[in-house]
């Protein structure tokens, strides 16, 4: 993976609650086995009708959409099915961070190990980028902080070993394998077998 | 300080192969990694590409269930069926399985079916083990008291070639319910509520554990039902505090321990209760006795309300107005209102030989309604023996109803088993979003006895005036 710093972009706004991963990119489209190129496909069922045009209103269809990085959702956004080809098809599709409120567990921890950054803040600061789309904001993985269009800055919690990972470009598996003296220990010593 | 421990807190310590700091994630050991066709294929071109082997094999269980037919095959042109993309996917989990030495539970094997059903049905699934899966419905196996939880797909490879996962432990929520579920009122109703109750965020960070005397009551199929449906209030997973009821179950199963190993396996397992002086982080409760039936009206699982209660409103809250907008339901009457064109009984939260059972016993000798499309999913091809010896596929066919093999079919909807746009689909399944059994589909979740009732009727039914004496 690649060291990511700093992403500074434009915000899109999609403050519906509870977008799930199924919307982010539906089932049909998983029947991949590669997790390249899925960008086409994020949020089709919003995007596109059913003869496959694009639906005007949708945010990502406007003309100010094109460009921006930062995805601003409602509360609780990528919860459901585990799939990781949610931040793949988000990644693919230019996105690079999402703040919302709440952020669901797995797709957390999915993005952070792609390279999508995660960005919980509180009600006052979500209300404020939700009322203004479309504002440019810096998200800093170094000093933690989220800035916005007037300068005035505020901490996101960030898990610390996954910012140290996304900082250097650290591949998480090669962590794990430097334990393989404590994983062959651990196998050997505990008490009973699976 | 106090040693006593949550159930969580037993099983997590049970496996730290390295120790959590501020810097770093715990290096956390699994027991059992479940892998199927759609989430695995980009972790195994990872292993390939990096020339990494599979640590333990033999600690992996590998089956096909998402984007499988759920009409008989037996040769591989019978994937024709499926989409192309599908069939692809299937014929590279057989390819990965083989040049990795992973035992595959492919077509033709008795013991292939839905990931969370084949690993309580052969035993695999154990009380104090760490299970996982790259599918979120994981949660499943902790109504046994394992730690069993939904991994992403670079996870899956980090399982695969090291057997450990990088884990930050969770925070605990206990959910204790008390009373009884009355007739008529299941552990699907049950779980709903408490969703419901909670909301679909009010798990975030947490694994929940349930106890009380009416999850004790329960079946392990039940117990499945609850478990299975924590990820949809948000949690990393959900425990149940393992009993004779778990071993009983467990007794005599192809991969449980047996003789000795039993004996000794069902001492330790007595221990996976949460000590009287431990603390959780947040608690919860819910009166069993108080639910009837519940079905959901909006587009997450916690939308929901009783079955003869009033859909509410907020007209204030445009997240909750789009999604009665999508589902076309009018709030201020009950979902008995609403016509049905598709009844789905299957799905990892209800397809296991009890949930069939009771969606026949209210089908038998009547007729699923003109115009209604009824499909019976088993989750297993060994449920689906069974419950063919007891005549089960019978009752459904000659109901009116689709008998089908065993896979995920209509719950994710990937293998050609969908709902058409603008239909309403009563389903036993555990996800009622926008688009997830068809573009355009609306869903309804409820238990196998609703979702039979409702079938018979053409609406959204009670079926309490339905049941008959067993």
């Amino acid at each position: 993976m690649e060291s990511i710093g700093k992403i500074t972009s434009r915000t899109v706004v999609m403050p519906t609650n509870d977008i799930d991963t199924d919307q982010i990119i539906p089932a049909r489209f998983l029947t991949t086995t590669s997790r390249d190129g899925l960008g086409q496909f994020v949020f089709n069922d919003l995007r596109r009708d059913s003869n496959g045009d694009d639906i005007a209103d949708f945010v990502l269809n406007q003309p100010q959409a094109a460009g921006c990085a930062v995805l601003v959702g409602g509360k609780n956004f990528g919860c459901g099915s585990s799939r990781e080809h949610a931040p793949w098809a988000l990644l693919d599709y230019g996105f690079r961070a999402v703040i919302s409120t709440e952020i669901a567990d797995i797709f957390k921890n999915n993005s952070l190990k792609n390279g999508l950054i995660p960005v919980v803040v509180d009600a006052e600061i979500h209300q404020r980028l939700i009322a203004n789309p479309g504002i440019e904001v810096t998200i800093d993985i170094e000093t933690r902080t989220l800035t916005l269009e007037d300068g005035s800055a505020v901490e996101f919690p960030i898990d610390s070993f996954a910012r140290f990972c996304l900082l250097h470009g650290i591949d998480q598996l090669g962590f794990i394998q430097q334990q393989l003296a404590a994983i062959e220990s651990f196998e050997e010593q505990r008490s009973w077998t699976p | 300080m106090s040693n006593d421990k949550t159930l969580f807190e037993k099983v997590w310590d049970d496996h730290v192969v390295v120790a959590e700091t501020p810097d770093t994630p715990a290096i956390l050991y699994v027991d059992l990694h479940i892998i199927h066709e759609v989430t695995t294929p980009q972790a195994f071109s990872l292993l390939r590409e990096k020339r990494f082997p599979v640590r333990r094999p033999d600690l992996i269980l590998a089956t096909m269930d998402h984007s499988t037919p759920t009409t008989p095959v037996t040769t591989f042109k019978d994937l024709d069926v499926v989409a192309e993309g599908a069939a692809n996917q299937i014929r590279q989990m057989e390819v990965n399985c083989k040049e990795f030495g992973i035992e595959l539970l492919g077509f033709g094997s008795i013991e292939r079916g839905i990931v969370h059903i084949i690993g309580p049905e052969l035993g695999a699934t154990q009380p104090g083990k760490t299970i996982v899966c790259g599918d979120s419905h994981t949660s499943t196996h902790g109504a046994f008291g394992a730690l069993a939880f939904g991994i992403g797909t670079t996870e899956v490879g980090h399982v695969l070639a090291t057997q450990c996962l990088l884990q930050r432990k969770s925070r605990t929520l206990v959910i204790d319910v008390e009373g009884n579920l009355s007739k008529g009122v299941t552990a699907k109703d049950l779980i709903l509520g408490i969703i419901g109750k909670i909301g679909v965020d009010g798990g975030i960070g947490h694994v929940i554990e349930y106890r009380g005397d009416a999850i004790s009551a329960l079946s392990m199929d039940s117990r499945m039902t609850v478990c299975n449906m924590s990820i949809e209030a948000g949690a990393r997973a959900g425990m149940i505090a393992p009993d004779d009821t778990t071993f009983e179950f467990l007794n005599g199963r192809p991969r449980s321990p047996r003789g000795a190993d039993w004996d000794t396996s069902v001492a330790r397992w007595r221990e996976l209760r949460t000590d009287d002086g431990a603390k959780y982080d947040k608690s919860a409760s819910i009166s069993a006795s108080d639910l009837g039936p519940m079905v959901t009206f909006g587009t997450n699982p916690g939308m929901v309300v009783g079955i003869n209660d009033a859909v509410p409103d907020r007209p204030s809250d445009p997240s909750f107005r789009k999604a009665l907008d999508y589902m076309q339901i009018e709030a201020g009457k009950p979902m008995t209102h609403n016509d049905v064109d598709v009844v789905f009984v299957g799905s990892c939260a209800n397809s296991r030989l009890s949930d069939l059972q009771e969606a026949a016993n209210i089908v038998k000798g009547r007729k699923v309604a003109d115009g209604v499309r009824m499909l019976v999913v088993p989750g297993s091809q060994q449920i689906k023996k069974d419950a063919e010896s007891l005549g089960l596929d019978k009752i459904f066919v000659a109901a009116g109803a689709e008998w089908r093999e065993a896979g995920c079919s209509m719950c994710i909807g990937m293998n050609g088993d969908i709902v058409a746009t603008g239909k309403l689909a009563v389903s036993t399944s555990n996800r009622n979003f926008e688009g997830r059994q068809g573009v355009g589909a609306r869903t309804v979740l409820a238990s196998p006895m609703t979702a039979a009732a409702s079938a018979i009727t053409g609406k959204v039914a009670d079926p309490r005036p339905f049941l008959r004496d067993e």
